[in-house]
């Protein structure tokens, strides 16, 4: 067999905050009419959570989903089953105009913990990140310095943020600039 | 001379010395010393030269309206000229130089300038340097250039980092004197969000120095008592030494913090570009003080008698011992007073007004100082520092009725609001008459997304210059701004303040008022930029009228401070030089920043390797570390060629292209887009987009498309791959597959939305290697899986299955003509694959190729690339692919442009193959010259070169480009002059230059 | 640097999320309109100083295109609304006629 690898390959940098490549991480893109029984009846079943609400990401132990616009949601699941799920949610679509598609490969996904994660992540990004303005349950995509994004907190000093693949090398390297000794902006009250 | 006081200083600390350098002389200051109160602590009177008549030039103000005190800062990699002495904090181990002079800042030759004054007027270089023109390149530019500018450009790469940061609040106040601090809190009392921005180290701005009560207690503690409360409230944060920069449209904010300027060389990033949304903007920016014109007030030691205050109070420092007050208003008794209390002979107070002040003149008087009504200076003379005032009367021409000895001149011509916040994003303003300023028309506030006013402005910002006018008005500006953002404001608390009790001030914008010609050329208006009240009156009288023209032709206000000293005085003077009155003359536009901010912190954190992004595939570190020449193709970074020790990239490129066409070589094809589209509609809309017909395609197979924009241009081209009924995936260009995606969702979502189609990016989920060569087949074979053969997977083919054990989708698709498979694979198993075909292909001499070797292989095929043979002006018709578009269908975009009469021109250049006649390459974009010349006397032309290659196959320079009816001229040969002279001669063939019938591909 | 909101996902976003596409509501020619007509679709574009109706993509967030009718002098933003019509909303031109009566943008009033 080979090797299988993750864009940065578990790179990490400590600074202000700790920033981390997560490594693989399962992923489908699910496009479809939302509001449908049928497909909420399909998603929620591959998810294992409840459908999120706008802008929301809903987390179980083993998968997660995330509202992404109108009319796509992305489905997390551990990478080793993200082909079985796909196989599972193409099935129960069957006849339902939708498109559902592995994406796994073509993101990479990054960690940033700490007391000043926050605040790393808000000199990259045109979006309120204090605590009272960005929760856990959050779900934005945005532009991160010159890239897409999106980003969500696990809890008020953890952020996660989804990326394309080809572009982790930039998106670790301005959040490494970014979470450099020294720069602890201080702006964010407690949440 | 210019000295420290023995005592007193309120910013210092006496206990901590700090030495510095100037010039390279070794001074010392204290801790809490900006540059500028150094300077002067150690008789540095004389600190710059102007930059036309490179006049002396000494420190002026005491913060960031200063003009003349402009530094080199630093040096190596942390040297930055144009550094206002004023607003630099001291530090141990400074090193500051004095910019514009040459070879010293004693003796400087550019000071014969100033000699020649006489015949540099207004407007001297549009009317000198404008004949002959020739000489303007070769003459006059050349020496323009060395002798403009201030400082020195730095040679060194900036050893610090940068970064932005978003921040948003409900108030935003800008300002940290006492207007701002008071509309804080009581913004902060409703519990919004507040974000307070202070330029300086210090809170508080300056009403400490000018003393008064709140309270019953000093201003000062007051402020301490402000500042704390400020500090203990959660939904309050406090930055001083960042500046409000400038306000822009829908409450946008910049704020600039020097974090490290005063301590350079600390963790951290040297200056923060706050990127700030506020629901409401309070500025609180305070006032400025203007000079007064008079000749001779630009020597150094003369200052203005607010700075002169500052200095003695807040740094310990007098600017002179014995000192000339000249005034057109009460304010400048303050400094006469605290010159006094400090132990400074104040020799006289000159009071233009002809009843003189208010109660702080009977203070002076009662302190023993003598004050001279209706008089006022006619003359100051010295070159590098003060030494005499001539005393006239205010009315007259400037006849001398005494000449006094002194070392120091205090002026000040009233108080002028920054209003520069306020204005940036369209807030109008109001002349008072009464103060002699412009400030903020609270009828006409800049509007935001509402249609409502987001700004307020607060204290002396706002025309009120005394604490108990400021007070209660920065309160209500506070409340107002809150209530504004949706919050409820608590009511006032009363608090007791010193009434004031100041006499008017009378505008004063000549001194004296009748001042004679002589006087008015030696009157600066605008000290770094030379600019005298006779240029300004010059301008008028040659007929500018308009204040921005004025402003341009005089070069007043251009400076690197914008005029923050000489705007008012500058159109006042031209106002009564038309006959105006002065709101009729109307300021000149301001524009944000406040003060110059660095490139650095405009950059951010995009500099070095994260300039820009870049896009890597999954196999780019192997490329890294087998020779690749990288070559940016939008934002990706792919292999051009692998260079082997020894071989040139030449050598490589040809190394290449032979290993293809006689054995295999491996591609990195990940970069290509790949966007699946799907839906019942999906066949209709790939039909839209396409040229030719894509619905018609079985399951199963491949079909080569192009798409044009709804101009008729040729904007992408690539295989479509039918998946099954309902899906389609489309590949495109590798600088295509963002803007393709983009392209297809946008008319999904604006024109056919009521079409069942989605589509969804999957680019990066895959990598793809295209596996060339005649010996492709043997290679892929060895790994074992898929059957490979023509039998199962012909020409135009793709198959889902493993090869080894990967999972790969296999397209039998070529751009060079030979035996060729594309596969693609998860990006996570890219390396591994790309591995094990390198490994099972070893004993067949595989090799990995890059792009050049790519690009020529389909040259020597006759392939057209979107970008050589196409620039957004070419149609597909121009590059005979007539065949690649459907006559069947009734529309797809692009379609009716393409039938406009322009489109359909016959003499529209078309695409051919083109061979030199000696077997060298044509130039890159070489034109095929014809005969005669056009209207510009340059050589008519009859096509272009789109690519040119030399072709290791045909052993021959090969070239494809657009050409004057070229397909009807096979066989001709014409002219391709390149730029060295030589003339290329190239005869128009087919431009399928190998394989034409297709036979090596198909096996 | 304005803020409009993205209908299709409620958020504020800033203009360095989006992306401009130019005029609103304009009527696709194909292969059978007059040269006329043509041109109309492809080059003739309002540019008007006062109430304009534009098409904006939420490009780095949720992707969507939307419309926005605003005023391009005071940047006062009257509304923002779906890609998914041929004109505005009543509740959006009621808003501008109170703000800027006697408004009118070609097919408009």
């Amino acid at each position: 067999m080979f090797d299988l690898q993750s864009a940065l390959a578990n790179a990490r940098f400590d600074g202000i905050a700790q920033i981390r490549e997560l490594g693989l991480q399962g992923m489908i893109t699910l496009r479809g009419d939302v509001a449908a029984p049928v497909l909420k009846k399909a998603a929620t079943a591959a998810s294992g959570t409840a459908m999120p609400g706008q802008r929301k990401a809903v987390f179980s132990d083993t998968g997660g989903m995330a509202w992404m616009s109108p009319d796509e949601l992305l489905i997390l699941c551990p990478y080793a089953e993200v082909t079985d799920r796909l196989e599972a949610l193409t099935d129960a679509l069957a006849g339902t105009h939708a498109l559902a598609v592995n994406v796994s490969d073509a993101r990479a996904v990054f960690e940033v913990s700490g007391p000043h994660a926050r605040e790393v992540v808000a000199k990259l990004c045109p979006v309120d990140l204090s605590p009272q303005a960005f929760s856990p349950g959050d779900f934005r995509r945005t532009r991160m310095a010159q890239v897409a994004a999106a980003i969500w907190a696990d809890d008020d000093q953890t952020l996660r943020i989804i990326c394309f693949r080809s572009v982790a090398r930039y998106v670790f390297g301005v959040l490494s600039v970014a979470a450099q000794k020294g720069s602890e902006v201080g702006y964010f009250q407690a949440g | 001379m210019s000295q420290r006081l023995p005592k007193g200083g309120r910013l210092i600390d006496r206990s901590t010395e700090m030495s510095f350098t100037f010039n390279g002389q070794t001074l010392h200051g204290y801790a809490g010393d900006t540059l500028a109160s150094a300077l002067l602590a150690n008789d540095r009177m004389m600190v710059g030269r102007s930059f036309k008549y490179h006049r002396p030039r000494g420190v002026v103000a005491s913060g960031a309206e200063e003009p003349n005190a402009l530094i080199n800062m630093g040096q190596g990699s942390r040297f930055e000229p144009n550094q206002r002495a004023t607003t630099t904090e001291l530090f141990s181990g400074l090193t500051a130089r004095s910019q514009n002079h040459w070879p010293s800042l004693d003796f400087d030759v550019g000071a014969v300038n100033a000699h020649l004054s006489r015949f540099l007027p207004a407007g001297f270089y549009y009317k000198m340097f404008i004949h002959p023109r020739s000489f303007w390149k070769h003459v006059y530019e050349p020496f323009i250039r060395q002798s403009a500018g201030l400082g020195q450009a730095p040679t060194e790469r900036d050893a610090d980092t940068y970064e932005h940061f978003y921040a948003f609040a409900d108030v935003l106040v800008i300002g940290g004197g006492i207007a701002g601090l008071e509309a804080a809190r009581a913004a902060g009392a409703s519990g919004a969000k507040v974000l307070v921005l202070e330029q300086t180290a210090h809170w508080g701005g300056r009403a400490p120095v000018d003393g008064g009560h709140v309270g019953g207690r000093p201003v000062e503690d007051y402020i301490d008592s402000l500042v704390a409360e400020l500090q203990a409230m959660e939904n309050v944060t406090l930055r001083s030494r960042c500046m409000g920069a400038g306000v822009y449209d829908h409450g946008y904010v910049l704020g600039y913090e020097r974090l490290n300027d005063h301590r350079p060389g600390q963790d951290g990033p040297r200056h923060r570009l706050w990127r700030i949304r506020a629901k409401q903007i309070v500025t609180a920016t305070g006032a400025i003080e203007r000079p007064l014109s008079f000749a001779g007030n630009d020597v150094p030691g003369v200052m203005l008698a607010s700075a002169m205050r500052d200095y003695v109070v807040n740094w310990g420092v007098t600017p002179g011992q014995r000192v000339v007050v000249a005034t057109n208003n009460d304010d400048a008794y303050r400094t006469a007073i605290a010159l006094k209390k400090a132990g400074v002979d104040v020799l006289r107070i000159l009071d233009a007004r002809e009843t003189g002040g208010g109660a702080l003149m009977n203070t002076a008087r009662d302190m023993g100082i003598r004050i001279d009504c209706g008089r006022g200076i006619g003359k100051v003379t010295g070159g590098k520092r003060v030494k005499k005032v001539q005393i006239c009367a205010q009315a007259g021409a400037g006849g001398a009725l005494e000449e006094i000895a002194c070392d120091a001149v205090a002026m000040s011509g009233g108080w002028s609001p920054v209003v520069h916040l306020w204005s940036h994003c369209g807030g109008k303003l109001l002349w008072d008459g009464d103060q002699a300023h412009f400030r903020p028309d609270p009828s006409r506030a800049p509007t935001g997304a509402d249609g409502k006013p987001f700004v307020t402005v607060a204290g002396s910002a706002n025309g009120h210059l005394g604490l108990d006018a400021i007070l209660p008005d920065a309160g209500e500006a506070g409340r107002v701004a809150a209530q504004a953002a949706g919050f409820k404001p608590k009511r006032a608390a009363a608090v007791a303040v010193d009434p004031t009790t100041e006499a008017p001030m009378e505008p004063v914008w000549m001194m004296p008022a009748q001042a004679r010609p002589a006087l008015r050329a030696k009157a600066w208006l605008d000290y770094q930029n030379d600019v005298k009240v006779s240029d300004v009156r010059l301008a008028a009288q040659e007929g500018y009228e308009s204040v921005e023209h004025t402003k341009r032709y005089t070069t007043l206000g251009m400076a690197t401070d914008q005029g923050k000293l000489s705007n008012i005085n500058g159109l006042a003077t031209l106002a009564d030089a038309l006959g105006e009155a002065i709101p009729n003359v109307g300021t000149t536009t301001f524009r944000p920043p406040y003060t110059p901010i660095s490139m650095g912190s405009i950059g951010g954190e995009a500099r070095g390797a994260v300039f820009q992004p870049v896009r890597e595939t999954p196999m780019y570190g192997w490329h890294d570390s087998h020779g690749a020449d990288w070559e940016p193709v939008g934002q990706w970074r792919r292999p051009y060629a692998y260079v082997r020790p020894g071989e040139t990239t030449h050598d490589a490129v040809m190394r290449e292209v032979r290993n293809v066409r006689e054995g295999v070589g491996m591609l990195d094809a990940s970069t290509l887009g790949k966007i699946v589209v799907k839906g019942p509609d999906a066949g209709r809309f790939l039909d839209m987009l396409y040229t030719n017909m894509m619905s018609t395609l079985k399951p199963g197979k491949c079909r080569y498309g192009l798409m044009c924009s709804e101009n008729g241009f040729l904007i992408d081209d690539g295989v479509v791959a039918r998946i099954d009924e309902d899906t389609f995936l489309c590949h495109t260009t590798t600088g295509g597959a963002d803007r393709i995606h983009a392209h297809m969702e946008e008319w999904l979502q604006t024109e056919w939305w009521d079409w069942q189609v989605y589509t969804a990016n999957m680019t990066e989920q895959y990598a793809q290697i295209a596996v060339v060569g005649p010996k492709a087949r043997v290679l892929l074979e060895k790994l074992g899986g898929m059957d490979l053969s023509k039998e199962s997977l012909a020409f135009m083919e793709w198959r889902d299955g493993k090869i080894g054990s990967f999972d790969a989708r296999v397209y039998r698709i070529s751009f060079s003509g030979e035996l060729s498979y594309e596969i693609a694979v998860p990006a996570s198993q890219g390396q591994a694959f790309w591995d094990a075909l390198m490994q099972a292909g070893a004993d067949l001499g595989v090799m990995p190729y890059g792009t050049e070797a790519l690009h020529i292989l389909r040259a020597e095929k006759g392939f057209i690339m979107i970008g050589d043979e196409t620039d957004g002006t070419v149609i597909p018709q121009d590059l005979g692919l007539n065949w690649a578009i459907s006559k069947k269908k009734t529309d797809y975009l692009g379609k009716r442009a393409q039938s406009r009469d322009h489109m359909t021109d016959p003499t529209r250049w078309k695409l051919v193959g083109l061979e030199t006649v000696d077997g060298s390459v044509i130039p890159d974009g070489a034109y095929a010259v014809a005969e005669g010349t056009n209207a510009n006397g340059q050589r008519n032309t009859q096509g272009r070169v789109t690519s040119t290659y030399h072709s290791p196959t045909l052993g021959k320079g090969i070239a494809m480009g657009l050409v004057l009816n070229g397909p009807d001229r096979m066989g001709e040969v014409i002219d391709f002059p390149g730029t060295d002279g030589t003339v290329y001669k190239a005869k128009i063939v087919d431009p399928v230059f190998y394989d034409k019938d297709g036979e090596k591909q198909n096996v | 640097m304005l803020i409009l909101e993205c209908p299709c996902c409620g958020v504020l976003a800033d203009e360095t999320e989006l992306t401009a596409g130019g005029e609103a509501h304009l009527k696709r020619f194909g292969p059978e309109s007059s040269d006329d007509e043509f041109e109309g679709y492809l080059f003739r574009r309002e540019n008007p100083r006062g109430v304009h109706f534009e098409r904006w993509r939420h490009s780095h967030g949720c992707g969507k295109w939307f419309h926005a009718a605003r005023n391009t002098v005071t940047l006062e933003v009257y509304g923002t609304y779906s890609a998914q019509t041929t004109e505005p909303p009543e509740a959006i031109r009621q808003k501008i006629s109170g703000v800027a009566p006697g408004w009118k943008w070609r097919l408009f009033k």
